[in-house]
């Protein structure tokens, strides 16, 4: 096989892992705007505030230690244990679902009605809030995140590929574990929406509030529980990134690779923030390598990514799977 | 009723008394966002150093430091905000830790005759005192850096690197490209190959970038990155198996928080420092006691001997031996910030003082003059031990390649002087 062909290939298929982790963080949005309207500017904040619960949890780190120690001039730092994986998720998962009641309860409950900017302002001071509280209450130095996840090449494939076709191929294991973990989300998200009795109510609620209201669905409870998996979704993508860089304040940003995905995919739609991750990250990954590394210097995927999504935009304003707006005058 | 008299008597005396006076030492601290991780050691440094000489000595001749934090996020916008809001306090130096603010004020520093000490980082060429009066870059800078690096290469290769291939993994910020020129020049005299691979900031997402890496086979990787990236990247490396040894970082690439994250995987990737590792220095036995211990501590205590600590530890030791020269000139204890610049401009580190102050060898002896602000411009390597879970100085503190290094600090200085109208000093 030509050098710049497998070179092309294996480009192709890290795009497609890396869309599937920008897909993870896109989800969480698309829950949330889906059931409520809501754009969660919070999402990347959450994930980055789940992933710091998972290792304060796992390794018995006091909360609020630092202040704890200022006002009562104590040192305690550490309960002294070391809590299994699964155990911590489980853990942090419920510490989510407490923070979705208390979004809803004293955040969203008050602003039922307002217009969205509203809403989206809102979900602003949210974000500064828990990054503040996160730091608070676990500090701000790295934490390293090891739930046994595999890292670094796949060797089967790197000597396969190199045995067929004469190069082998690099895929993080880290990757493949992610989209297994992705797959495993969605067809979880879907099952749920469309067989249990929550998920219809989730559906018809994000159908019509009033319509669902009528019938006797609690839009409370469906907020709390959209928030809740919202939180699930953080967790898992705050599991994947910071495995990949270390539990660190600018988790937070990974919502910046979201809003892409999110314009390209639609923001109702959790086919969409798949189909949407991919492209994005096939495209970016391939414009770096044939256009963007070898004439225009590199580092072309941040934008490259918007200006991708403007222009499927351009021609499908609600995105490739979004419900198109049709409002009569 | 006697007693009473006697303490509002004191109370009122002290009321009527002057202000005490202080030497202010204005901290831009970044604890919170991006770049905390990097902060927050940097942070604690500078101030416990400060903390220690007013426990243990009193301050400086006599005169307690007022360390005035002022949270920047590593935020340009809000580090100026901070530099407004602090200098009319009689602020004597300004260590901004960030390439991004230390433009900003420059010209700032300049108009308000206020001193700015970008210590291994900022503009390279600030080295050049005739053009910037009140900016001060010693004892090293990111054009030293990368010339200390490919020196170490040519030591490593037996003095040729005909044919080696370089690549540079650089933040894709003022800060990152700044070793680029320098790479190039040295390129070109030692015949090696150099490519530059761009990171966008954060730098949290590296897969192109280390899948070039993979597909070029460069001999040795340097990298110029700062916070999230640096995790990233060497975590990145080790993904590919690309040998560790032959993994160079920048000094702001070298802490602990870049490589635990990776475990085991990161034992033997190379960074560069312009200071002392570890906590072997008598100075943290004195911070220990009079600080940590005593409840002062600017942080928890826990950073003590890190890579970054011990860098804000240098800079602290350095403005404090500039207020001492200061004093020593003026003859006054209570400086202003004109004194300070001429404390800084006729500065000298021997080994004595180093070892004076419980820092023997923790940097290089060196001078400061009106023409040199940019001191001796040196840097020694470090390696990083995973098994141990520590930096260790692999070699001594090494010159640059002057000949490179100083026409380039010579042309750009000399067009921002042009730009900007300057006179030359120190004629």
């Amino acid at each position: 096989m030509p050098e710049q062909l497998a070179f092309t290939i294996e480009v192709f298929l890290n795009g497609l892992m890396a869309g599937v982790l920008y897909a993870l963080v896109a989800l969480g949005f698309v829950l949330i705007y889906k059931a409520s309207g809501i754009f969660n500017y919070a999402q990347g904040v959450m994930a980055l505030f789940a992933a710091l619960t998972l290792v304060g949890v796992m390794e018995g780190q006091v909360p609020f230690a630092h202040l704890i120690n200022a006002i009562f001039g104590t040192e305690i730092h550490h309960f002294g244990w070391h809590v299994p994986a699964f155990a911590a998720i489980f853990v942090t998962m419920c510490i989510m679902v407490l923070f979705s009641w208390l979004v809803q309860r004293f955040i969203f409950r008050y602003l039922v009605g307002q217009e969205p900017i509203i809403l989206f302002m809102a979900t602003i001071g949210l974000a500064y809030f828990l990054e503040g509280v996160g730091d608070l209450m676990w500090g701000s130095d790295i934490k390293t995140l090891d739930v046994g996840l595999p890292q670094g090449i796949n060797t089967w494939l790197d000597e396969t590929t190199f045995n067929a076709l004469g190069y082998g191929f690099f895929i993080d294991n880290l990757d493949i574990v992610a989209s297994l973990v992705a797959a495993l989300l969605v067809a979880g998200l879907v099952i749920f929406a469309q067989y249990t009795k929550q998920g219809r109510a989730m559906r018809a609620v994000a159908d019509d509030h009033q319509a669902a209201l009528s019938v006797g669905v609690s839009l409370n409870f469906i907020w709390i529980l959209v928030w809740s998996l919202a939180g699930f979704v953080a967790l898992v993508a705050g599991i994947m990134w910071g495995a990949k860089s270390g539990v660190q304040f600018s988790l937070s940003l990974i919502a910046l690779k979201a809003l892409p995905v999110l314009m390209l995919g639609g923001f109702t739609s959790i086919p969409g923030a798949i189909v949407g991750g991919l492209i994005i990250g096939v495209g970016e990954k391939l414009f770096e390598f044939l256009i963007g590394a070898p004439y225009l210097g590199g580092a072309t995927e941040n934008w490259f990514a918007y200006m991708l999504a403007l222009i499927f935009l351009v021609f499908r304003p609600q995105g490739l799977f979004g419900e198109k707006i049709i409002e009569r005058v | 009723m006697k007693m009473k008299l006697a303490t509002w008597a004191t109370a009122a005396l002290m009321a009527a008394s002057p202000v005490m006076a202080d030497l202010v030492m204005p901290s831009l601290s970044y604890r919170t966002g991006p770049y905390a991780v990097g902060g927050i050691p940097l942070a604690d440094g500078y101030a416990d150093y400060f903390t220690l000489l007013n426990e243990r000595d009193g301050g400086i001749g006599g005169v307690p430091v007022r360390v005035l934090e002022c949270e920047t996020a590593y935020n340009t916008e809000k580090g100026v905000e901070c530099y407004e809001s602090t200098k009319a306090e009689g602020s004597l130096v300004y260590q901004p830790f960030s390439t991004g603010i230390t433009y900003q004020l420059i010209p700032k520093v300049t108009a308000d005759g206020i001193a700015l000490h970008t210590m291994g980082y900022g503009r390279t060429s600030a080295a050049n005192g005739k053009v910037f009066s009140n900016v001060f870059n010693y004892p090293t800078n990111y054009w030293d850096a990368a010339s200390v690096a490919v020196n170490y290469l040519l030591d490593e290769n037996g003095g040729d690197l005909n044919g080696h291939k370089i690549a540079l993994v650089y933040h894709n910020s003022a800060y990152g490209k700044e070793p680029i020129r320098t790479l190039e020049g040295l390129s070109e005299k030692h015949g090696f190959e150099l490519s530059l691979i761009p990171v966008d900031h954060p730098g949290q997402e590296q897969k192109s970038q280390w899948l070039q890496i993979r597909r070029d086979k460069p001999d040795t990787v340097l990298m110029w990155g700062w916070g999230v990236m640096n995790q990233v990247a060497v975590q990145e490396a080790a993904n590919i198996r690309f040998p560790m040894e032959n993994f160079i970082g920048a000094w702001w690439s070298g802490a602990e928080a870049d490589v635990i994250p990776a475990g085991a995987a990161a034992d033997g990737y190379k960074a560069l420092t312009m200071n002392g590792v570890g906590r072997d220095y008598p100075i943290y036995d004195d911070i220990q006691k009079y600080v940590v211990d005593a409840g002062k501590a600017a942080g928890a205590g826990d950073q003590i001997g890190t890579v970054l600590y011990n860098r804000t530890i240098y800079a602290a030791f350095l403005a404090h031996m500039a207020i001492l020269k200061a004093q020593e000139i003026h003859g006054v204890a209570d400086i202003t910030q004109a004194m300070m610049i001429d404390g800084m401009e006729n500065l000298e580190i021997t080994e004595e003082m180093m070892a004076e102050y419980g820092m023997p060898n923790f940097g290089p002896a060196f001078s400061v003059s009106c023409e040199n602000h940019g001191g001796p411009g040196v840097g020694a390597v470090t390696q990083w031990d995973a098994a141990a879970g520590e930096w260790k100085q692999i070699t001594d503190f090494a010159p640059s390649d002057k000949e490179i290094i100083n026409p380039l600090i010579e042309e750009d200085s000399m067009a921002f002087a042009s730009e900007n109208n300057i006179e030359l000093r120190c004629n």
